[in-house]
């Protein structure tokens, strides 16, 4: 009895084949930078616990160029996590609907990032209000 | 049926990423650039000023909610990529992944009790 031996299309880098697994894989890659900077805030809480010397010393650990860089690529990724987030949530939520009429995707992306650059010019206001 | 926990965790991803969307971008600035480079004034950041945000309940919540639904997103989502990459102990990677998030989570929370308020 001869074996079988069926072509199987191999799933080495699948992720190049084409350009949208390129950017669900680029997409999914933020989340490595969203842990990394949640990492950082958590350390900076821990510290902060530890009293006014050890918070000091990670205050100043943000202020070396190596943060201030690893920092310049993390808020890259987060403006890429925004625009991604709302471009694929309109085909993750249900249908919505408004007046009888099927709310178009574009009209709910632009609604997120409408709403993202809202938040975070308020958030920012708040810093400089807070400081000055 | 069985009952699945995926809502559980697929709530926690959902949240953490829209937490992160909407607010992230300005977050990374704020404490990770302007601060840093003098942009803002480093007072903004002071010792007194951040442990007087943590000593208040509502500052405890936002700095709780920050940290663990961000860990959470952060999970969900490198657990699901190292499946498409081809590593299928799902078992091995839910449990690193997800308690990664829950000991991060547990950090956070017990530094934010210890700091009181």
């Amino acid at each position: 009895m001869s074996e079988r031996r069926p072509y199987r299309r191999s799933m080495h880098r699948w992720w190049l084949r084409d350009p949208y697994f390129v950017r669900y894989m680029a997409r999914e890659m933020t989340s490595l930078l969203v842990a990394v900077y949640a990492l950082v805030l958590l350390v900076g809480l821990v510290r902060l616990g530890q009293g006014e010397a050890a918070y000091m010393g990670w205050l100043q650990a943000l202020r070396s160029p190596w943060s201030v860089a690893v920092h310049s690529v993390v808020l890259a990724t987060f403006v890429y996590h925004t625009w991604s987030w709302f471009r694929i949530m309109p085909k993750t939520m249900p249908t919505l609907f408004l007046g009888g009429r099927r709310v178009p995707q574009q009209a709910i992306t632009i609604a997120g990032l409408a709403a993202a650059a809202c938040a975070c010019l308020v958030l920012l206001a708040l810093a400089w209000g807070a400081a000055s | 049926m069985s009952r699945s926990h995926e809502p559980v965790f697929w709530s926690l991803f959902g949240a953490g990423g829209m937490l992160a969307a909407l607010v992230g971008p300005a977050l990374v600035f704020i404490t990770g650039i302007a601060v840093p480079l003098g942009l803002l004034p480093a007072e903004l950041m002071s010792y007194e000023r951040l442990l007087a945000f943590a000593g208040h309940w509502a500052g405890k919540f936002c700095a709780f909610g920050i940290v663990a639904l961000f860990l959470w997103h952060a999970a969900h989502r490198i657990a699901i990529t190292l499946h498409d990459l081809g590593i299928h102990a799902r078992l091995a990677t839910q449990v690193a992944c997800y308690g990664f998030a829950l000991v991060g989570s547990l950090v956070a929370g017990w530094a934010l009790l210890a700091i009181g308020g």
